[in-house]
This record gives C-alpha cells, structure tokens and sequence, in this order.
C-alpha cells in the first residue's frame, strides 16, 4: 500500500511519518502532484497556522489537488481545520471540502488552546473500529469545527464540538493520533483498512 | 473532561540524561531514548526534553537525538534549550518535536514569540520561565538561572502570551531539586493571569505535591524529572492517586 503525507510548510509531518513507521508502513513525504494522487492513502497532517499554511498550498497549486482526491484522506488537526470553508484563525479561506467554519475557542470560559488528553465520544464509522466510547487521545487547538452532520466523533471544551468529521473519502481528526499512544496507533492502523469509498458525488461526476 | 498532565522532564547534556540539584552538580541518570520510552509506556502524558547545554556548534546532535527518541514514543513531545530563532525551531520541529520551548532568547527579543507564533501557532510555542523569589517577589531569571533581570514572573508571562506563547513552563529555582513541594503561590499567580496552559515545575517530591499543583497551584500540568528517574514516584501509580483525590487524569 502507497502511503503519502502532504508535504507543506507545517509542523510535525515528521511525527506522522514515526507513527507509520512503527506500523510497519514507509510512508512517501511530497509535494509532487502524481505523487499523491497515485497513493493508496493520504495523510494531510499540520501543525501550524491557517493562513500561511493555505497560502503555501495555493502557491503549490496544492488546494484543488487535495479537494479533487478520491482515495482515503485523514486530515490531522490543521489539516482537519484547511478542509473546513474558513477559519476564524487569521481570517482564512480554507478548502471547503466542509462548508463548516472553522471558530476560535471563546476564552471566558476555558484556557486556549486546549492542550492535553481528553476523551472522545459519538464514535462513528470503522476510523474508530475497536476504539471504546470515551478513549483518551491527545488535543494541541486553539480553534475547533462545531458539532454537525459530519461529526463522526466529538469532545468537549467548554462547548461541545466535532473531534473527528468525515464527508466520502475525507476524514479529518481534531487530535493527533500519531501522538495518542496506543489508542491513535490503533486509529492510524483503521485509517490505512478503510474500504475505498464510492462517493456519490464523484460518482456521478465521473459517469 | 481535560486531564491534568504528568510530564516526566528529561534534561539532556551531550546526549545523556542528567539532573541537577538546584541547576547545579548535574549526575548522569540514564540514555534518553531509553528513558523516553519508558515513560511514554509507563503513562506520561507527555515528554519535555531540555538541552541544558545546547550551543550553536551542538545544535545538529540535539536534532539527531531528538529524532531518535521521537521515532520511540507516540506521546507529545517537547524540545527546549538554547533555542534562537525560527531555524532552530524549523530543524527541532522536522526532526519529530510535537512543540519547543524558548527561555532566555524571548526574553532578549520578545519579537522572536510572535515570529513563532505567526509561523508554526501558539500551540507549539511554549515559553519557559525560570524564577527565583528575590526580596518577596518572583523574578525572571536567565541563562539557566545564572542570570537575574528586573523583570517580575508574572509580568513577563502575560506579555509572552500576549505575544502569541500557547503555554508556559513555569520553574520555581528556589524549589527545583529541593523534593519540598512546587511554588505554589506564583504557579496559582500566573495561571491566573494568563489564559493558557501553566506547567509547574521543580520541587516535587512526594504524590501529595502533585495534588497541590493542580488544586492550591491551579497547575494544568506538572513537569518532575530525578524523582521519576529514580523511581521514587511511579507514573501509574501518581495517577492513581490523583484520580483517588477527584483530579481528573488520564488512566
């Protein structure tokens, strides 16, 4: 299986690259177009800030790539919040595979980002499979993506709002399970077995 | 809920894992790698690692140790130590650190956390605080400690995550190596004044010292390192012991 992680101008790719190693998979870390589009999975992970992360995918011509792929994609905290309509985060235009829009945490109630391990719940689809309802996996955010119709498992943070969202071939997690012991070991693990989705959408496009 | 984290801190000098008493008379207490991994499989939440002697000249063996124990553990991970610039932090980052940690360098240009900040997030950003109680009030202290400013603690806190810092490690030098318990009133100070997340740090000794942290101390985190290495408090079962006294943690 051709695993890729989408190389761009953001934090831990390496953490993701160590995660599948200890799988046992060596994933391809690139930017080249044909590269990730040929792959059996993409990884779109990040650690960083929204609007020089979207910029440095439009400059790489990276944005319509990523929205157009039909395999398995797991997006990884930021890249989770890019595939989202916008972020409040510097004020940015994202992906818009969600039409959701990416808030920042309110402070009154809570210290942001939220830093730390916290349980998951509403655990939805195999990403999931074997993972027990209020699992600990560890957060780094200072903004989220609301609880709604994608939410395939959710947190709380003051409010209550999506930890994992899917829509088709996407998947997108809050959390890093590359950093989430043995739990997002097991998650990883799931993401790389997902069965190929026939997305309606992409169905009908192509028929 | 959130947990409140245990964060077993590995100070590294040349590539081994050291502990000072007071930041002084270091001894040698074991490979880093190892110790890394122990940890991570023993329940820390999360790993600090402190080059306590990093120089320009060391900078490309600190990478490569971090990445070796990055490629060990599925934890999060934090490097810090002599760390100046957004190159430092590009080269730690790529090398599998999940944050970093910047001291003295943010003191002397408070522009380099919002560089950081604008570059990588806040998330990754933590800014270290080394304090020492000087005529009653708390003082930043820099240089690993070897250097006292005029500036007060929680001050400096606030103007740092004003500045974009996603988290502050807060050292207490008076209570670091002592096993007499954290700061308690300076850690409740700055976790009140700031809105991220506070790690206490220095002077754990015994499980009680950990509850303090997180209830007297407000603490989101607590960071130890020779009680851990020496087996003195045991991960598992700290975190069973905070659990009995209703601190939410991760088990």
């Amino acid at each position: 299986m051709k695993v890729t992680i989408i190389k761009y101008n953001a934090g831990n790719i390496r953490s993701v690259d160590f995660a599948l190693r200890r799988l046992g998979v060596e994933p391809l870390i690139t930017d080249n177009p044909n590269e990730i589009r040929s792959a059996d999975r993409i990884i779109f992970p990040g650690v960083g800030e929204a609007s020089s992360a979207m910029h440095y995918l439009r400059n790489q011509k990276l944005d319509k790539l990523i929205v157009d792929l039909k395999q398995p994609v797991l997006g990884i905290c930021l890249g989770m919040q890019l595939m989202c309509s916008h972020s409040e985060e510097n004020n940015t235009e994202c992906l818009g595979i969600f039409e959701q829009k990416v808030r920042r945490f309110p402070e009154m109630d809570v210290k942001v980002p939220k830093i730390g391990w916290d349980n998951i719940y509403s655990l939805k689809t195999d990403l999931f499979k074997d993972i027990p309802e209020r699992e600990y996996v560890y957060f780094v955010h200072g903004f989220y993506v609301e609880k709604c119709d994608y939410s395939i498992a959710l947190s709380e943070y003051g409010i209550e709002y999506s930890a994992g969202i899917q829509r088709n071939n996407f998947y997108a997690v809050q959390f890093h399970p590359e950093k989430s012991g043995v739990a997002g070991q097991k998650i990883i693990e799931n993401f790389l077995g997902l069965k190929q989705p026939l997305t309606e959408k992409k169905v009908a496009a192509n028929s | 809920m959130l947990t409140k984290r245990i964060i077993p801190c590995l100070d590294v000098k040349d590539g081994k894992t050291v502990k000072g008493i007071n930041f002084e008379n270091i001894k040698g207490v074991g490979d880093p790698v190892e110790l890394g991994k122990h940890y991570a499989e023993m329940g820390a939440d999360e790993l600090v690692f402190l080059d306590i002697t990093a120089t320009n000249e060391k900078r490309k063996t600190l990478s490569e140790l971090v990445a070796k124990i990055a490629a060990e553990i599925n934890i999060p991970f934090t490097v810090g130590g002599g760390i100046s610039s957004v190159e430092d932090v590009k080269i730690l980052l790529e090398s599998g650190a999940d944050k970093i940690s910047v001291n003295t360098a943010a003191v002397r240009n408070p522009q380099l956390i919002k560089e950081l900040a604008e570059t990588y997030g806040s998330q990754c950003v933590v800014i270290a605080i080394d304090t020492n109680l000087v005529d009653g009030k708390w003082y930043v202290f820099l240089n690993g400690g070897r250097v006292a400013t005029d500036i007060k603690a929680v001050d400096w806190a606030k103007k740092a995550v004003e500045l974009g810092a996603g988290e502050i490690l807060l050292t207490s030098m008076n209570h670091d190596g002592t096993k007499d318990g954290f700061a308690l009133d300076i850690t409740a100070a700055i976790s009140e004044a700031v809105n991220v997340p506070v790690i206490a740090s220095g002077g754990a000794g015994t499980m009680e010292h950990f509850v303090d942290a997180f209830t007297k101390g407000k603490a989101d985190a607590a960071l130890a390192a020779s009680i851990f290495h020496y087996g003195e408090v045991k991960i598992p079962e700290l975190k069973k012991f905070l659990a009995k006294q209703g601190i939410p943690v991760r088990i």
